[in-house]
């Protein structure tokens, strides 16, 4: 048999797989399934600055898969973007958008702006033809003041002063078009998202769990994880602890270990201060 | 699959619509026998796809005074089985001037089920009561009629999460030196309360409430208990 060829990655993604893999489909191998967030996010500008906001549940098919997952990623320090989609692409995007920015803050010398950040992101989605499946709400403070763009998995953005994204989409924007006003402050704004991701949370099965918050204004960032803890778990009635014993072992033995049992003095030495 | 060099062509390819006449709207049954006593819960979430249609939708129904039919699964099949069941019994008490006795109606509704073997209804079912001797009896069943008498038994969307907490903590599965012996009923609802709690933090499909229903020699009494929402 031919040993492994392991070689160092040279950047972009692998399809050294995929004539094979796609003879096990033929021969009636299933795929494996991504985690995907069906997910509630949403976003606001609002007088001073942008709040997001993000529900906490990842789902594989019908079952919970991660029932605290944090949504909102890190984009740069004035800027944060929360996902939805498939849970790999939206991690894996956000980070390489992040060290891209970085890279371009440390060239320029400047904060970098939520434009910026948005160009990047829609390229690359665009590259990929809607293949890496991510859905995000971008939003930042810079030069210009607070900014909010919406990202479609295809690389198409929109940019609004209020967004949503994901399964619970529907339940969360109905709430922003009931109650967004424009320059709210910041108490309104946080509770208005507060609102929106836990109208997905209980009216979307593809949301749940907690709502987190992000609030972007001009020199300061609150990631509130969580803001608000919408689902406390189910306390149990009874105790499910076993007797001694209980889990079946095929056969047993007690053996003394023979020890050398030498003696340790312990000095007081003085800490290295220089 | 496309040839590699060659343009993909799905458009030349003949295509069939389809219609599928089943949905799936989650839910989720479970029912023990005791000694003297039959218990079948059931959360109230009635759901399709990623939306909720009801959260006060249970999945019991009470067939006679110690009957009740468990049963989920697409609801629309849910809606004209029962009836059809409904009619059945109806009929027969009017015949013999008594209720179906439970372990009857089980092997009733597995005639009405496989009458449908080959579109059959979706539905998984449980029906849950008191035989001849006024032990607690639990009968569970395919969607085609295939059925048996059992002691606890879950069904409908998080069965696979609830059925091996049931075998170990009331068919004492996997657990060295454990007697098993009649549970009561107390002890029996704890558990029921506590394997749809854990249920209900995995599976998005149930939720919101559980309707308990024991059946005595008394007759009928029922309990809610909340679930998560969301």
């Amino acid at each position: 048999m031919a040993a492994p060829c392991v070689e160092q990655p040279k950047g972009g993604f692998s399809f050294e797989n995929c004539a094979r893999n796609s003879r096990l489909e033929q021969l009636g191998l299933k795929k494996p399934t991504a985690y995907k967030t069906g997910t509630t996010i949403a976003g606001i500008v609002f007088k001073d600055g942008v709040v997001l906001g993000a529900d906490t549940r990842a789902t594989e098919d019908t079952v919970v898969a991660d029932k605290n997952c944090a949504k909102i990623h890190y984009l740069s320090d004035n800027i944060y973007c929360c996902g939805a989609g498939t849970a790999a692409d939206t991690e894996m995007t956000t980070q390489m958008i992040s060290a891209e920015l970085e890279l371009h803050r440390l060239n320029t010398g400047r904060k970098p702006r939520v434009a910026t950040a948005n160009r990047l992101l829609k390229q690359m989605l665009f590259r990929y033809q809607g293949y890496i499946g991510a859905a995000l709400v971008l939003g930042g403070v810079d030069v210009t003041g607070p900014n909010l763009y919406s990202i479609w998995p295809h690389g198409s953005t929109d940019k609004l002063p209020y967004v949503t994204m994901g399964s619970g989409s529907l339940a969360a924007m109905a709430t922003f078009e009931d109650r967004f006003k424009p320059d709210m402050n910041r108490e309104e704004a946080m509770k208005l998202v507060r609102d929106a991701i836990a109208a997905g949370i209980f009216n979307d099965l593809g949301s749940g769990s907690n709502v987190d918050l992000c609030v972007i204004t001009k020199d300061k960032v609150e990631y509130i994880r969580p803001h608000e803890i919408a689902n406390q778990k189910g306390v149990k009635q009874g105790s499910y602890r076993y007797r001694r014993g209980t889990t079946a072992t095929l056969s047993s033995e007690v053996k003394k270990i023979e020890l050398d049992v030498f003696g340790t003095e312990v000095k007081h030495q003085p800490m290295d201060t220089q | 699959m496309a040839q590699l060099g060659q343009p993909l062509s799905d458009y030349q390819r003949p295509h069939q619509v389809h219609f599928s006449p089943y949905d799936f709207n989650g839910g989720t049954v479970l029912a023990i026998a005791g000694e003297n006593y039959a218990l079948i819960a059931t959360d109230t979430r009635l759901s399709q796809g990623f939306s909720i249609h009801s959260r006060e939708s249970p999945k019991t129904y009470s067939l006679s005074e110690n009957t009740v039919l468990g049963c989920c699964g697409f609801h629309g099949d849910v809606l004209t089985l029962t009836k059809t069941l409904g009619a059945r019994l109806q009929i027969f008490e009017k015949e013999h001037n008594k209720p179906m006795p439970t372990p009857s109606v089980a092997a009733m509704l597995s005639t009405i089920l496989y009458y449908r073997r080959f579109f059959p209804y979706y539905t998984h079912n449980l029906v849950a009561g008191l035989d001849e001797e006024g032990k607690g009896c639990v009968y569970s069943f395919d969607p085609v009629g295939s059925y048996e008498r059992e002691v606890y038994r879950a069904k409908g969307s998080a069965s696979a999460m609830l059925q091996p907490l049931l075998d170990n903590q009331i068919g004492g599965k996997n657990q060295q030196g454990y007697v098993v012996q009649p549970m009561p009923l107390d002890r029996c609802i704890a558990v029921v309360k506590d394997v749809f709690t854990s249920a209900a933090e995995r599976d998005i499909y149930t939720g919101d409430n559980i309707l308990i229903s024991v059946i005595t020699k008394d007759g009928l009494k029922s309990e809610k208990f909340p679930l998560r929402k969301d």
